[in-house]
């Protein structure tokens, strides 16, 4: 069983690194995203390898399910001319270079095989066939790290405000239906019968 | 106060339910389609189908060319050529309809002076090649001999108003 | 009898679930089938007609029994078209990602106690990923058809589906506070007692939302604005003939067989019998079963025709204003009602 678990890690890994290589080469954007999704479905099934469940559907539901479907929303209406956004490219290419491998370096540093080889880390042991990483992940999320899971909440909170804040304007101009009074209208709002005597037609 | 009730109604979806509740009793309603090879909806004396040329009882076809019809004919449907015939009396030697031309307003039978051309009350025919829609003298004929009879009875029945 | 277990564990394990996917996929589909048959049928008799009549087996009519199996072998041999322009690879694969989550979200679906393909612990989660994930099919359809119809409409979908999807889960977080569990067979076991200690009752208004939402979900009337044939012709399918046409199909009811048996399974009890446990224990038929879990299920399949032969089409920003403002508030005030009622232990409700 454990062969089977290692060609599917292996299964999982080249896929992975397949469609991350395709999303930064791909020129159509559409392609790009898409790819991506690819690369979100296999980390989450390298995550599911690690017995850590919760991790890779919520990846699945959240970044799968919500963001890349907002994300290709946006790329699928763009009108994007290549030709125009490889004009600068010769121009731009030492900075760029510069940059890739400035970045690519204080990865290596941050987490290099220094920090994550198996010397270092330990195989983490199997866990018993009743454990739910759902509930171990729940506990110490509202145990012991509650003040910066509540922090990043109140920090997200706040980004939903701003952003409606930012969006939101006021637009004097604009008519707006509002179905709930729509609904409500009764005919004594909008019609008064009057009664009155019939007039003499003048001679 | 107004506004309260109204914001329970549509919290417990109120007028979803009305509307449910119509549709449902529909359900159960009788339902009055008719299966139409082997049930028939019951068809007017003037209903105004396929065409059709009546002769007299005695056997003489009634028309007599006088090209009224082709005249009349709003769609330029009907085509007739005439000449006298051997015992010198006037009849088309060519009546052919277009049915695709054709638009069943039943002008053609209303002025015709001697109640040749008809519409029967037929309504299930089609054609299955280019130039079957033609519908010539001796097709006219021939669908007028099969239902003279019925012809000739709601003529009878609508003598009185037309 | 002992021939049988002796023959089924003998069987290689890949065999085993082989036989099992197949066991739940074949009931699906014909079930699916059928629900077309239903929807036509239904739909006909509230709008006083027959609905289909004609078709039958072995030159007898049947009632039209014969009418989905027409249809699928009329679909079958018809020719895909690929319209000019289009991406050929995505094309092709859209119907597929739009049925697969579709069938997978099954995998975790108990349909009596203990019995269930792979009893995970985070089972809810999983189908509401699945679920998700069903979008990409119509997304990926109406970009790859490259046709303005088949845009708008994926358009409209996508944003109509991840804003449901919001109300969807949190009327599911009601639904796992109320539980204490992901797992779904959990979730049925803390609903046993009697029809009041179902969750129908205590989460009313999630129960509400949740189905509502189920509705604009599967993009079924009257939010079906993604197809609105009579805006965009057909929306995101207009391109589609033949046996890829027929792949969304069987997804859109699938999706639709899918959200019922989960509110049933959720807000209704599942397998658990209506009548109380004294009188039915251990009465053929009457004790808790699968049949139960079917019944509410086809109670919520016929609701969804039902709703389709009675309400008109949504306006998109209708769409909108209910899932966001309405919904999603509702469903929040709600998880904190029903956490409230959690802690202080409200009796009769939650065993």
């Amino acid at each position: 069983m454990m062969g089977f678990e290692k060609f599917l890690f292996y299964v999982f890994s080249v896929f992975l690194i397949f469609s991350a290589v395709m999303v930064i080469t791909r020129k159509n954007p559409v392609h790009s995203a898409l790819f991506l999704v690819l690369a979100f479905f296999n980390s989450a099934g390298l995550w599911l390898l690690a017995e850590a469940e919760f991790l890779a559907i919520a990846l699945v539901l959240v970044y799968v399910g919500a963001v890349m479907v907002l994300f290709l929303f946006v790329v699928m209406m763009l009108d994007i001319n290549i030709a125009e956004l490889r004009a600068g490219f010769v121009r731009n290419a030492p900075v760029a270079i510069v940059v890739a491998i400035a970045m690519a370096v204080e990865l290596l540093i941050v987490v290099g095989p220094q920090r994550f080889g198996i010397d270092v880390v330990a195989a983490p042991e199997p866990r018993p066939a009743g454990y739910s990483n759902t509930e171990e992940l729940g506990l110490a999320l509202f145990t012991e790290h509650l003040y910066a899971f509540e922090i990043a909440a109140v920090i997200l909170l706040v980004g939903i405000v701003a952003a409606i804040g930012l969006t939101m304007r006021k637009r004097p101009e604009t008519k707006y239906q509002d179905p709930s009074r729509q609904v409500t209208v009764k005919a004594s709002d909008r019609l008064r019968v009057i009664k009155m005597d019939a007039e003499e037609k003048a001679r | 106060m107004k506004t309260i009730a109204n914001y329970i109604r549509s919290l417990f979806l109120f007028e979803l339910l009305k509307g449910l509740s119509v549709t449902g009793s529909y359900f159960f309603a009788r339902k009055f389609t008719l299966q139409y090879p082997e049930q028939k909806a019951p068809v007017s004396p003037r209903f105004r189908g396929l065409h059709a040329l009546r002769r007299y009882p005695n056997g003489e076809e009634r028309c007599i060319a006088c090209k009224l019809c082709e005249a009349v004919c709003p769609a330029l449907a009907i085509t007739i050529e005439a000449e006298p015939r051997d015992d010198g009396s006037r009849r088309t030697t060519r009546y052919d309809i277009d049915l695709f031309k054709c638009i069943y307003c039943g002008f053609c039978e209303e002025s015709c002076p001697v109640d040749s051309i008809v519409e029967t009350r037929v309504y299930e025919y089609h054609f299955e090649n280019r130039g079957e829609q033609i519908m010539t003298k001796q097709m006219l004929l021939d669908i007028g001999d099969k239902y003279e009879q019925q012809l000739a009875a709601d003529r009878a029945a609508q003598a009185a108003v037309r | 009898m002992n021939a049988v277990i002796e023959l089924w564990t003998s069987l290689p394990v890949v065999i085993q679930i082989v036989i099992k996917i197949v066991a739940i996929m074949l009931p699906l589909m014909i079930l699916v089938a059928y629900y077309t048959y239903a929807e036509r049928k239904i739909i006909g008799f509230m709008q006083v007609r027959n609905g289909p009549n004609r078709v039958g087996f072995f030159g007898m009519r049947l009632w039209g029994l014969g009418q989905p199996i027409a249809d699928a072998v009329k679909l079958m041999f018809k020719e895909i078209v690929i319209p000019s322009g289009a991406n050929k690879l995505l094309f092709l694969i859209a119907p597929m990602l739009s049925i697969g989550p579709a069938l997978a979200a099954w995998a975790v679906f108990p349909f009596d106690a203990g019995i269930v393909l792979a009893d995970v612990n985070a089972g809810l989660l999983y189908i509401l990923a699945m679920t998700s994930l069903g979008v990409y099919g119509v997304i990926i359809a109406g970009w790859a058809s490259n046709s303005k119809y088949a845009f708008l409409g994926s358009i409209r979908s996508a944003a109509q589906i991840v804003s449901y999807e919001i109300a969807m889960g949190f009327a599911l977080v009601g639904v796992l506070v109320a539980a204490g569990s992901l797992n779904l067979g959990d979730i049925v076991m803390a609903q046993e007692g009697s029809v009041m200690h179902w969750f129908w009752l205590p989460l009313l208004p999630l129960f509400l939302v949740y189905f509502i939402s189920g509705v604009a979900e599967t993009n079924r009337a009257p939010f079906d604005v993604a197809e609105g044939e009579s805006e965009i012709v057909a929306g995101f399918h207009v391109e589609y003939s033949g046996m890829t046409f027929a792949v969304f199909f069987l997804a859109e009811y699938a999706n639709m067989i899918l959200i019922s048996a989960l509110s049933a399974l959720m807000f209704l009890g599942g397998w658990l019998s209506p009548l109380p446990h004294v009188w039915v224990d251990g009465v053929f038929l009457l004790d808790d079963g699968f049949h139960w879990l079917l019944l509410k299920t086809f109670f919520f399949m016929f609701l969804f025709l039902w709703f389709r032969a009675t309400f008109p089409r949504y306006r998109y920003d209708q769409i909108m204003r209910l899932g966001w403002k309405v919904f999603i508030p509702i469903t929040i005030v709600w998880i904190v009602v029903v956490a409230g009622m959690r802690v202080g232990e409200m009796p009769w409700w939650f065993n």
